[in-house]
């Protein structure tokens, strides 16, 4: 009796209630929710870094640009079509975390994270500078939607406009790599991410080379940083350097704690609350950064497992007091 | 089993282990004993791999492992525990135990598998050698310490060590949990048939089950040989045991 509400299907739930926004609300709800979808996969994929691995990376935006300028070069430059240039977008950016991450995990904590926050800044700089590639700062705009005319053949789909079917299509995909990323993060390789995150010294000890452990997570982390990048850029019609500007790092971290970094749903409940947040204050206030960074402290500081965690306590506590009247 | 030859290791200057030689045979327990800043957590931090020695050399079952990383030396069949208790806090009991016994077998590539599913046997049956079968769900930050110190122990164990090196085993326990701790050690070193290089403060316990003492003073060995000889050494009795005999 008491656990039937954690047996519901949760995933299955949401997953059909973002998936009927198309239908049921307005363009702008439509806009936010896959604005919450991307940002959703770019907060988990960061979090395998972050709650997973214990590794607190500051530049993990570098990824998710160098996914979005792959996909972006290859759809305006080669015409390349959405079926590969969105895996090349992905392999791209893991790539680059290969090389990044190489160097990365020779060190440790603080200087860990500035060494990502130093590699995102690099890639911002080259997206800002290199013209001929990047567009430099006028960015790579009017990235055409992928050609999605065959959805008209699924029943109810046929008077859906182009950013509706891609909205439903990021969607599918999004949940696909997430799912992915669950049988990782439950995994074998997952549950010795966690012991490196608990104890590396220890964990040394048990006949792990940490380094390796940490390289592969961090390739993992970007590549679908990378995908979730390509997303973006087809979603917001074009790829720019902001993309890659360090404070996008800084916005996803928030996510991840905000919702709950020792959750696996943890960053996609923080990013589907910051999106909203952040479009609630902005409504009634110029002053949005001072008031999110306010709500933000108020939220941490009451529920310091992060909303996820804060629910979890709830219930648990809930229970303890049913049980007691049981007894 | 273990060779140990003049080990040195400076930190900027300092001399924490000053040319170090030890033998550990199989099957026997050697204690390491001296004050607190002898160097014996050091001594221990070369053996294993996590410091690297500024010069000699150290032998393992007939192989050089001077200077190899702390993975490889556990994977050669050396175990350790930590002077500080170095269990996985998030992890429950049962998933620290199922953890170790997964990176020893070398299923940590594995990342498509659930990873509950893996060696729930032998996690069940080395917690009931250990005593923790009733704390297999507990959190394990939140443990008692004496009951940390048993899972550490029993993580060493997954690797089926044939050295065991513990850094002070009972510190910071109670006397019956010093009491439990060392049944414990000794019954599974005798199932097991292990060799044990621990270091020790409490002389209570180093001599109730060591074979052979080796006395450490400022990163230098005094002397060693068996707990009696220690006892009567004149010098050993000066600088360590004056105070305690
Ligand atoms: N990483 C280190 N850097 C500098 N000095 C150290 C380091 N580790 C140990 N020492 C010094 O080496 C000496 C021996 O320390 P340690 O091996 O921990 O002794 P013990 O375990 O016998 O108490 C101490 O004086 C300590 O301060
Ligand atoms: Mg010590």
């Amino acid at each position: 009796m008491r656990r039937s509400a954690s047996r519901l299907p949760w995933t299955l739930i949401v997953f059909l209630a973002m998936a009927s926004v198309p239908w049921i609300g307005s363009r702008y709800d439509a806009f936010l929710a896959g604005q919450i979808t991307i940002d959703a996969l770019f907060a988990v994929s960061l979090n395998l870094l972050l709650g997973t691995t214990g590794l607190v990376s500051f530049g993990h935006v570098a990824y998710f640009g160098v996914g979005a300028y792959v996909y972006g070069i290859l759809m305006k430059a080669y015409g390349v079509p959405f079926v590969f240039a969105f895996p090349a977008a992905g392999l791209g950016a893991a790539l680059f975390a290969a090389i990044s991450g190489y160097f990365c995990v020779r060190l440790i904590k603080l200087y860990f994270a500035m060494l990502t926050l130093a590699f995102s800044q690099i890639v911002w700089a080259i997206a800002y500078k290199w013209n001929a590639v990047t567009g430099g700062d006028q960015g790579l705009p009017e990235i055409p939607y992928p050609d999605l005319g065959w959805m008209s053949a699924i029943p109810g789909c046929g008077d859906l406009s182009t950013g509706a079917r891609f909205y439903l299509l990021t969607l599918v995909l999004v949940a696909v790599a997430l799912a992915i990323l669950h049988r990782i993060v439950r995994s074998p390789f997952g549950r010795m991410l966690t012991t490196i995150r608990d104890n590396p010294e220890r964990a040394a000890f048990i006949g792990l080379n940490v380094r390796a452990y940490q390289l592969a997570a961090f390739i993992v982390a970007g590549g679908f940083a990378g995908l979730a990048g390509a997303l973006y850029g087809i979603f917001s019609r074009g790829v720019f350097a902001d993309y890659v500007f360090w404070a996008k790092s800084a916005e996803v971290i928030i996510m991840a704690i905000l919702g709950g970094m020792d959750y696996f749903w943890g960053p996609p409940v923080g990013a589907a609350a910051l999106v909203w947040l952040n479009q609630q204050v902005t409504d009634y206030t110029q002053y949005w950064p001072f008031v999110l960074g306010s709500l933000l402290l108020i939220l941490l500081f009451v529920f310091p497992g992060g909303l996820v965690g804060g629910v979890v306590a709830g219930v648990s506590r809930l229970q303890r007091i049913i049980a007691g009247r049981d007894a | 089993m273990l060779e140990v030859r003049e080990l040195h290791k400076s930190f900027a200057g300092f001399v924490a282990v000053g040319g170090v030689s030890l033998d550990v045979a199989d099957r026997q327990i050697v204690a390491v004993i001296g004050p607190n800043g002898a160097g014996k957590t050091t001594f221990f931090n070369l053996i294993t791999g996590h410091l690297r020695p500024d010069s000699g050399r150290v032998i393992f079952a007939g192989r050089d492992i001077t200077g190899a990383p702390p993975h490889r030396i556990c994977r050669m069949g050396m175990g350790r525990s930590f002077q500080r208790t170095n269990i996985f806090a998030k992890l429950t009991v049962f998933e620290n135990i199922q953890a170790a016994l997964l990176a020893h077998h070398g299923r940590g590539r594995n990342f498509w598998s659930r990873s509950e599913d893996f060696y729930r046997v032998e996690t069940e049956e080395l917690l009931v050698s250990i005593g923790l079968q009733d704390e297999a769900r507990t959190v394990a930050g939140t443990l008692s310490y004496g009951n940390q110190k048993q899972l550490e122990l029993g993580i060493a164990l997954t690797s089926d060590p044939r050295l065991l090196l513990l850094d002070e085993p009972t510190a910071g326990m109670s006397a019956t949990e010093t009491h439990d701790a060392l049944r414990l050690l000794e019954r599974i070193a005798g199932e097991r048939g292990l060799t044990l290089l621990f270091t020790e403060h409490d002389m209570e316990v180093v001599f109730a089950i060591a074979e052979k003492i080796a006395v450490l003073h400022q990163g230098r060995l005094l002397a060693q040989g068996t707990p009696g000889e220690m006892r009567a050494d004149p010098e050993v009795r000066r600088v360590y045991l004056g105070a305690t005999t």
